[in-house]
């Protein structure tokens, strides 16, 4: 049983994880990368983590992807753009060289441990059991990892505030806000009247 | 592979019986859903046409009840059109991902059994011992909150995929507003789970059994900040600026005909059902309520719940009836400027009443706190508001706002 989940779980990882690397428009690739998260979601209900099964499902699907696809539709990135442009000279071979090194050395840590990939709910056994895995992960995560918890929030904070900023830089006066223009439109007829 | 273990029927080995028990479940909600669907629409409409005055539909089977019927089967035979410029695949696969979203979210509600002396609302069937819904997985109501994420995608990708203006407008529309709203709705949400120290449907559902409802225990306002943020998730009125049709024409849905249009539809008015059923379960007790008559006592949880969704349902139908539609700046302002953070401070307050009862703090001690924390906070809330406001405005509109 759990062999059969894992394998068809891994095989709609992988086909995802191909689909957006081959599909020429962008919002299908967006697609397909939802289609891989849904797959590690179900990975992760077969290791017993319930809670980051829901939150993968929740945050990476509900909101990141569905936040590439608002910039896709509104910036209206479509098939006519030229692929063949390169925007950072050499980002391209970079990008080939990191990604393998990147796959060989995870292939190699998992060649090397102790047990290699026994598919045993190892990473996880902490957390306890799908029962209580949501409890043990919030203490553990508010007791003995509290600080990186707190700088995790201070960091998003930060970068909230920046991107607030770099987007407000207008030139010339503010235009009102609508319920205010209104009112003023308002005002105005009743004064001409 | 546990995620299932919580119900007492999968617990053990697994024959034919339990598959059998399992199917005849789904085979339920199912057809429960789709029925009440069907009276949902018919129910909505003679209502509205109450309220304005008017019969409303009246000619297909009595008091018009087949109506919904009659419309799907005209639906069903009518011509399918796929819009030139539509993305073809995505076109197709856009209603499916509002549907299927829809009937799952359902699976998690307990409509039904025996919450009385910890009975933990078992029931027996067939010499099995089983709940009554479809699955309770430890993760149950985070369950909910990821179809309702999943469901933002039909939503958008049907914008999307028509190639056309009015619908891509009316997904960009609904999209931000679902994601807004799902910020309140998911922090008043979390309060419960601060009363109830569990996740699963039913560990909150048996948590409420001695009439100490979430509703009031958790001191009403998240139980009013899900209903506001709830309605706005469903995009019904008064927050329907999604097919505002004065603006949009119909919305995300105008390229779409024939049964395509229909399981749009269908999500919609499925989507009001169960989330008129997840509020009654974390809110009001779910199934629980009096036994009256204890020789047919099976019977009264599941009567106790239909009961309170058909509350729901006609607030619903009422809101729709009498509110006007809300402006799209004072949409984004109750949900951002007003329901956030009133959720967020509500969620601290119940949270430091936790502590203070596990620690022994005063009661008055917290509660004192918490109330000058809230009025700061509020002080700086609006303060900023207003400066924003005034700088826009240039200054010389003291008195607005």
């Amino acid at each position: 049983m759990d062999a059969a989940v894992f394998l068809i779980s891994a095989v709609v990882v992988l086909s995802g994880a191909v689909g957006v690397l081959l599909a020429r428009n962008p919002i299908h690739a967006a697609l397909f990368l939802v289609e891989t998260l849904f797959g590690i979601a179900v990975l992760f209900i077969l290791l017993d983590a319930t809670f980051l099964a829901a939150v993968q499902v929740v945050v990476y699907a509900g909101a990141i992807v569905i936040l590439f696809l608002f910039v896709i539709m509104l910036l209206g990135v479509d098939r006519a753009d030229d692929l063949g442009i390169e925007p950072i000279a050499g980002q391209r071979p970079m990008a080939a060289v990191i990604g393998a090194s990147l796959l060989g050395l995870t292939l190699t840590t998992l060649l090397i441990s102790v047990n290699g990939p026994t598919g045993d709910a190892g990473p996880t056994a902490v957390l306890g059991n799908a029962e209580t895995n949501t409890r043990l992960l919030g203490e553990a995560l508010f007791t003995d990892h509290v600080f990186a918890v707190e700088l995790t929030a201070l960091l998003l904070t930060v970068a909230i505030v920046g991107a607030v900023v770099l987007a407000r830089r207008i030139s010339g006066p503010l235009q009102p806000l609508p319920g205010v223009a209104i009112a003023v439109a308002n005002d105005q007829e009743t004064e001409e009247d | 592979m546990n995620l299932l273990a919580l119900d007492p029927l999968l617990s053990g080995d697994i024959d034919l019986t339990i598959v059998l028990i399992v199917l005849l479940k789904v085979g339920i909600a199912f057809t429960f859903l789709l029925i009440s669907v069907m009276l949902m629409v018919w129910f909505e409409r003679k209502l509205i046409s109450d309220m304005q005055n008017r019969i409303g539909p009246d000619v297909a089977g009595p008091w018009g009840i087949l109506q919904t019927l009659a419309d799907g089967i005209k639906l069903f035979f009518k011509e399918d059109l796929i819009p030139e410029r539509a993305d073809r695949f995505v076109f197709k696969l856009a209603p499916y991902l509002s549907l299927v979203p829809a009937f799952l979210v359902f699976a998690v509600v307990p409509i039904g059994g025996d919450f009385r002396n910890d009975a933990g609302g078992v029931v027996t069937w067939f010499g099995h011992q089983t709940l009554l819904q479809v699955a309770d997985p430890p993760v149950g109501i985070l369950f909910f909150l990821a179809m309702s994420s999943i469901a933002v995608y039909g939503v958008m990708l049907a914008g999307w995929s028509s190639g056309s203006k009015y619908p891509l407008l009316g997904a960009v529309r609904a999209s931000a507003q679902m994601i807004s709203y799902e910020a309140a709705l998911g922090l008043a949400m979390a309060t419960v789970f601060l009363m109830s120290g569990t996740l699963s449907t039913n560990g909150i559902v048996a948590d409420q059994a001695t009439w100490n409802w979430n509703a009031v225990t958790t001191g009403v306002v998240p139980f009013i900040i899900f209903l506001l943020a709830g309605t706005a998730e469903l995009n019904r009125p008064p927050f329907d600026l999604v097919e505002a049709e004065q603006e949009l024409v119909g919305g995300f849905h105008t390229e779409y005909s024939s049964l395509r249009f229909a399981l749009f539809f269908l999500a919609e008015f499925m989507n009001v059902i169960t989330m008129s059923a997840i509020a009654v379960t974390l809110f009001l007790g779910g199934p629980n309520g009096p036994i009256l008559i204890e020789s047919v006592a099976w019977l009264w949880p599941p009567l106790w719940f239909f009961a309170k969704v058909a509350v729901f349902l006609f607030t619903f139908v009422w809101l729709r009836a009498t509110l006007p539609r809300f402006r799209y700046d004072q949409l984004m302002d109750l949900g951002w400027k007003m329901l956030i953070p009133a959720a967020l401070g509500w969620f601290l307050l119940i949270a430091a009443l936790n502590i203070g009862g596990d620690r022994g703090w005063p009661t008055w001690a917290v509660v004192g706190t918490g109330m000058v924390v809230g009025v700061l906070g509020y002080l700086a809330l609006t303060g900023a508001i207003r400066k924003a406001t005034l700088d826009r405005a240039g200054q010389d509109f003291e008195g607005v706002n």
